[in-house]
Order: C-alpha cells, then sequence, then structure tokens
C-alpha cells in the first residue's frame, strides 16, 4: 500500500514538474493572415521573408502560425478571429482589403494586438504599418523615361485603392521629370493574384505598343510575357530577376523583416503601442532591386535619385503637380501631406487613363 | 494588332473550352463533379514537374493528362463505390487539389518553365490572316478541337454515346437494359479528370510558363458555369468558351486603348452573359429538359 501511495506521489511530481515544464516553454504566438500564398514570387512571398527573419531571430521565446490564400471580404474576419481565438498575442494582417475584418475582430479582442498591413484605420489595439512604395515607383519612371523609344509605358493596376492610385502618380511624375510627355497607360486586373489575368494585361498592353512595362499585382507572369515578347519591365514585391533576367530593370523589394523583429521585441518587452507607421526607403522597408538592364548614365540617374530621397532632399510628390484635368494640385514647391497620398483618389495631369471609381 | 489579339484569345480560351468539355461528358454520364478547379491544378502542377524533370514540354503534357486522370479515380471511388454526395465530395476535390499541388509544387516555385512550342503547320500557316491563328499553335489549342469534334461525335453518333446519354438520364432504365452503368461513369470521370488535367498543362506550360500555387484563379469554375451556358452540347462549348476568353482579353484592350467603360464592369460580363442565356435557353422549357441529364448528380445503387 505504502509502496503504491509513493508510486502515485511520484507520478503526480512528474506530471506536475511536466506541465510546469510546458508552461515555462509557452511561446508567444505572433500570427500572420496572407492574402495569397506564401510562395507568390511576390507581396505574401516578401511577408513570409520577413515572418521567417522572424522567427529566426526571436525563435526561442516566439512561434510565428500563419494562414494563406485568406480572401478578402467576410471569408477574413472568420479568419482572423479564429486567430485571435487561438492564442495569439500579435496578428499581422498583411493586405490592405483585410482592414474593416481587422477593425471588427480587433474591437471584439481587446487584449489582442493587431497590426494591420497599408491601411488607414487605427485602434487602441491596433496599429498600422506601411511602406513609402511610390518612393521606388519614382525611380522606375525615370527609368522608364530613359529606357522607353515610344514615351509611353504600361501600368497593370489591381483595384482602384489609394494604394495603388499613388504608385501610379508617383510613377508618372518620375516619368515626367525626365520626358514632360510621357505617357502611361493603365490596365486594370482586378486581381491580386492570377497568372492568366496578369500575362493577358501584358500581352494587351504590348499590343497597344508600350515598350517598358510595371505592375502592381503579386505573380511573376507579367515579367515572364514582357521577358517573351522582348520588351523591358519592373519587378513587384520581390526581385523578379529570375523571370527576366534579360528584362527586369529593377524591382522594388518590401524587405519587412526588420520591422516585423523591431515590433514583436517591443511586444515581447511590454513597449508595444497602437502607431501609425509608414516608413519609406530610408529605413530599410523597402529597397531597390539591383539596377540591371541599363546603360550607366540611367543607372548612376536611378542611384542619384535614390539617395535623394533617402536623405529627405526630394520627395516624389512635390509640386508644381497638376491633376489629371489639368486643374492645379500641388503650388512649386509644395509638398504632398501624407493624409493626402494615403486617400489619393485622382491622377495627376499624363496619366492616360479613366480612374475606375 | 488584331491577329494578336486574337492569339491572346485563343490562349485564354482554350483551357476552359477543354475542362468543359470533359466535364461535359462527366455530366452526360450523370455525375456532376465540382472538382474541376481541383483537378486542373492538380493537372497543372503535374504538367510543369513532368516537364521541369524529363525536360520534353510534351511528355509534361502527358504527365498533366495523368494527373488529372488519376486524381478523378478518387472522386469516382468515392461517388461511384461508395455512393458518397457527389456535390460535398466535388468540392472537397477541389480543396485537397489545391493544397496538394501547393505540396508537390512547393520545389517548383520560381523556377522559370519551358514553354511547349507550337507546331507550325508549312504552308496552312502561311495563309493570311488565319494561317497563324489556326495552324502555328500548339497541341494543347489542336487537342481543344480535336475534343469537341470527337465528343459531339461520340455523344450523338456512336451506340456507346447513346449508352451514356441513357445513363444520364435514367440510370435505373440503363442498367435494367444491361448498360454499365458505373463501369461507364467511372470512365466518364476518368475522362472528365484528364481533360481538366489536359487545361491545367495548358496553363503551366502555355498560357504562363511557371508554376504558381493556386494559378488556375477560378477558371476550373469557369468551366463548369460554361457547361451550363453551353446546355451540355459540345459546340456550344467551344462557342461559349470563346465568347468568355474574348470578354476578358477585350475589355483589357478596351481599358490600354482608354476607353472610358468601367473595368469592373467590363470583369463581370462573362458571368453577366452566362445568366442572360440561362433565361434564354430556360424560356423554352422542352428544349432545356432534352438536354439536361435527368440523372444528374443522383446516387446510383443497383438494386439487384
Amino acid at each position: 500500500m505504502k509502496k503504491l501511495i509513493i508510486a502515485l506521489a511520484a507520478t503526480a511530481a512528474t506530471l506536475g514538474s511536466f506541465t510546469v515544464g510546458a508552461e515555462a516553454q509557452e511561446k508567444t504566438k505572433v500570427c500572420f493572415i496572407y492574402v495569397g500564398t506564401k510562395t507568390d514570387g511576390g507581396w505574401t512571398q516578401a511577408h513570409d521573408i520577413g515572418r521567417q527573419e522572424l522567427q529566426k531571430a526571436l525563435g526561442d521565446k516566439i512561434e510565428t502560425p500563419y494562414l494563406e490564400s485568406v480572401p478578402e471580404g467576410p471569408d477574413a474576419e472568420r479568419a482572423i478571429e479564429r486567430m485571435a481565438r487561438s492564442g495569439c498575442a500579435l496578428v499581422y494582417t498583411t493586405s490592405f482589403g483585410f482592414m474593416d475584418a481587422t477593425v471588427k475582430v480587433a474591437a471584439k479582442f481587446p487584449k489582442v494586438k493587431f497590426e494591420h498591413a497599408t491601411g488607414f484605420k487605427a485602434a487602441e489595439n491596433l496599429a498600422t504599418y506601411n511602406s513609402r512604395f511610390y518612393e521606388g515607383r519614382y525611380i522606375q519612371g525615370q527609368i522608364a523615361a530613359k529606357m522607353s523609344k515610344k514615351g509611353v509605358a504600361g501600368y497593370i493596376a489591381s483595384f482602384p485603392i489609394p494604394e495603388v492610385v499613388m504608385g501610379i502618380n508617383a510613377f508618372e511624375l518620375g516619368a515626367k521629370s525626365v520626358n514632360p510627355e510621357f505617357k502611361l497607360k493603365v490596365v486594370w486586373a482586378n486581381t491580386w493574384f492570377d497568372p492568366g489575368k496578369e500575362a493577358d494585361a501584358a500581352k494587351a498592353l504590348i499590343d497597344q505598343g508600350v515598350d517598358v512595362m510595371t505592375q502592381h499585382t503579386d505573380t511573376t507572369a507579367p515579367m515572364q510575357v514582357a521577358a517573351e515578347r522582348g520588351i523591358m519591365a519592373f519587378g513587384q514585391a520581390s526581385d523578379m530577376i529570375a523571370a527576366g533576367p534579360k528584362t527586369q530593370l529593377t524591382a522594388i523589394v518590401d524587405t519587412w523583416g526588420a520591422y516585423y523583429i523591431k515590433r514583436t521585441k517591443a511586444l515581447l518587452d511590454g513597449t508595444w503601442k497602437s502607431e501609425q507607421i509608414w516608413d519609406g526607403l530610408k529605413d530599410g522597408i523597402l529597397t531597390m532591386a539591383p539596377y540591371t538592364n541599363m546603360p550607366d548614365d540611367v543607372k548612376a540617374m536611378a542611384e542619384e535619385t535614390e539617395a535623394k530621397i533617402k536623405s529627405g532632399e526630394l520627395h516624389p510628390f512635390t509640386g508644381p503637380i497638376n491633376k489629371q484635368d489639368g486643374s492645379p494640385w500641388l503650388k512649386a514647391g509644395e509638398k504632398a501631406e501624407d493624409g493626402v497620398l494615403l486617400g489619393m483618389n485622382f491622377y495627376v495631369q499624363g496619366v492616360d487613363d479613366k480612374l475606375p471609381q | 494588332m488584331f491577329e494578336a489579339i486574337l492569339l491572346t484569345i485563343v490562349t485564354a480560351a482554350t483551357p476552359l473550352v477543354i475542362a468543359a468539355v470533359g466535364e461535359l461528358v462527366t455530366e452526360r454520364a450523370g455525375v456532376l463533379n465540382l472538382g474541376v478547379e481541383g483537378m486542373m491544378i492538380m493537372g497543372a502542377v503535374c504538367a510543369f514537374a513532368g516537364s521541369y524533370l524529363t525536360g520534353v514540354p510534351l511528355l509534361g503534357v502527358l504527365c498533366g493528362i495523368l494527373g488529372g486522370a488519376a486524381f478523378s479515380l478518387l472522386f469516382g471511388f468515392l461517388t461511384l463505390t461508395l455512393v458518397a454526395n457527389q456535390v460535398a465530395t466535388g468540392l472537397a476535390l477541389t480543396l485537397l487539389g489545391l493544397g496538394l499541388s501547393g505540396q508537390i509544387g512547393e520545389s517548383f516555385v520560381g523556377i522559370p518553365g519551358v514553354k511547349l512550342q507550337p507546331i507550325v503547320f508549312p504552308i496552312l500557316s502561311d495563309i493570311p490572316f488565319i494561317g497563324r491563328l489556326l495552324f502555328a499553335q500548339d497541341i494543347t489549342f489542336y487537342l481543344s478541337i480535336a475534343l469537341i469534334i470527337g465528343v459531339h461525335w461520340f455523344l450523338f453518333k456512336s451506340r456507346t454515346g447513346l449508352k451514356m446519354r441513357a445513363i444520364g438520364d435514367n440510370h435505373g432504365s440503363a442498367h435494367a437494359l444491361g448498360i454499365h452503368v458505373v463501369r461507364t461513369r467511372y470512365l466518364a470521370v476518368m475522362f472528365g479528370g484528364a481533360c481538366a488535367g489536359l487545361a491545367g498543362a495548358q496553363l503551366s506550360l502555355v498560357y504562363t510558363p511557371q508554376w504558381v500555387e493556386n494559378m488556375a484563379a477560378g477558371r476550373g469554375w469557369i468551366a463548369l458555369a460554361l457547361v451550363v451556358f453551353a446546355s451540355w452540347r459540345p459546340w456550344r462549348v467551344l462557342a461559349g468558351g470563346y465568347i468568355f476568353g474574348a470578354v476578358g482579353i477585350l475589355q483589357l484592350h478596351a481599358q490600354a486603348l482608354g476607353i472610358g467603360v468601367p473595368s469592373q464592369f467590363l470583369s463581370m460580363l462573362p458571368y453577366a452573359v452566362t445568366i442572360v442565356v440561362l433565361i434564354v435557353i430556360s424560356h423554352n422549357r422542352r428544349t432545356t429538359l432534352i438536354n439536361t441529364p435527368a440523372c444528374l448528380g443522383k446516387p446510383f445503387v443497383p438494386d439487384r
């Protein structure tokens, strides 16, 4: 009998210590919601690389579950809520279209922290973070104007949201700083992720005579078409040089890793605050892929512009700038305010398209 | 430029036509397989794998066909042998296909694919205007046309096709007459799977020669809509596939030309056209009934 009691006690003790051990090892959950697949070669892949860097940097303290291919819309709310319920301490929702869903779930789970990429709605436990992609787009526009023989570029756009409109405008402004007559043709694919449709859009633009092209959609299909048809193109979100070794001029590369590490550390230290962060080239949240397939003088110009943007000497949205219809928007020397840029719903002069409303 | 637009339309329409004509045969046999999207994506990944690993794109096409057919066998086993619900199984097949293909294709992501080369018919391809369009395409285009002709002949001119339609219309009577219902349905399901696989191969070897997860992007669902749009007639599948393809491409060109039509409206157009056609064809109830397989989606358990 005595033996049995000792055995039971020992078992209880082992079980007890086991539980304690598990508790001590319990890691903070930092969760990610992706709009595409983590291997899309573009936007979502860039976020996933950031997640991997985060896991590597803080691997002993955190785990980083993620959900892929979450559609924007009502499904997103379910997915985010599922993450919040599963014990995530911090949830990154990495697409503009998750904005309202994130706001709703954040209100339901006040103890969970949320960060929404590229949106503009914040709360006590909901921060937003964004990258000044337009800085890269401006540089692309300048390169395009130098490289294009026809003076017209093609732009594959996704959805008419401020983020995308801002990119189109920055590209056109960059191009016009080199060639005031430069024209920009825009095609709305109405998708972030559909290789076939993106390729069709690229073909349509090329058939209409553009000889340089950029994209604001997520797969490498347009780059591949550009390579096949022998025109030049820019990559989006990730370095797409593998899809067009002789085609890619440069790419805007999103480098979220440092940001994710910084914010997650703040969470672990207890210093996390809701902020609206909008970092740019100088902060390293976006970088330009190597300038390739262009003459040295164009490369030098691009590097100079990049340096000027980093130092703050050049702001792409500096007046005088007219709106598409010719009415004045910014006076000479005036710089656009961030709030206006984040809600941008109009084109600047020279964009050859009617903005879908 | 007109020719260039037509060439793009052909590329966009071909996978829809191939997948839809396969599903048409499956449905004519009375089986509703909603897993077209899943079989298509499995075909795409198998085709890319085959082409990449062997270095011969044509072998990739074969792998795509086999991959789609093998995957559809799973659907056949569940719905025909185990008599599971066809709608639920079809949806599950799509979800499984999306996940499984992502798993298989993980190591192929970011690898530039090899494009399937066109087969150029000498002399014929020199005919002005239509030459390049009809006689200098890749094998999937020729197969799509051959499939339409072949399926039309099979369904309406051959004895086996008649038996298969009988199964689709009344499997009980067909069984009583001694026709092998389950065996025929297995073959029809596998034919549908093979076609979806071929359509997938077209995506990863011709349309956009690369592998990206989820690259079918809803084309399987459009193919399903196309079968209803065509009211289960092969030639209408061909016409419908090209209408859908053309609307998608022309709206992009309209935008590039700066014609002020809202792009959302144009993106919606194929679906709106389907609804209109459904209304038009359902106007005459009798003709609709003639073409619709009466036993579509109904489980079959032999009673003796």
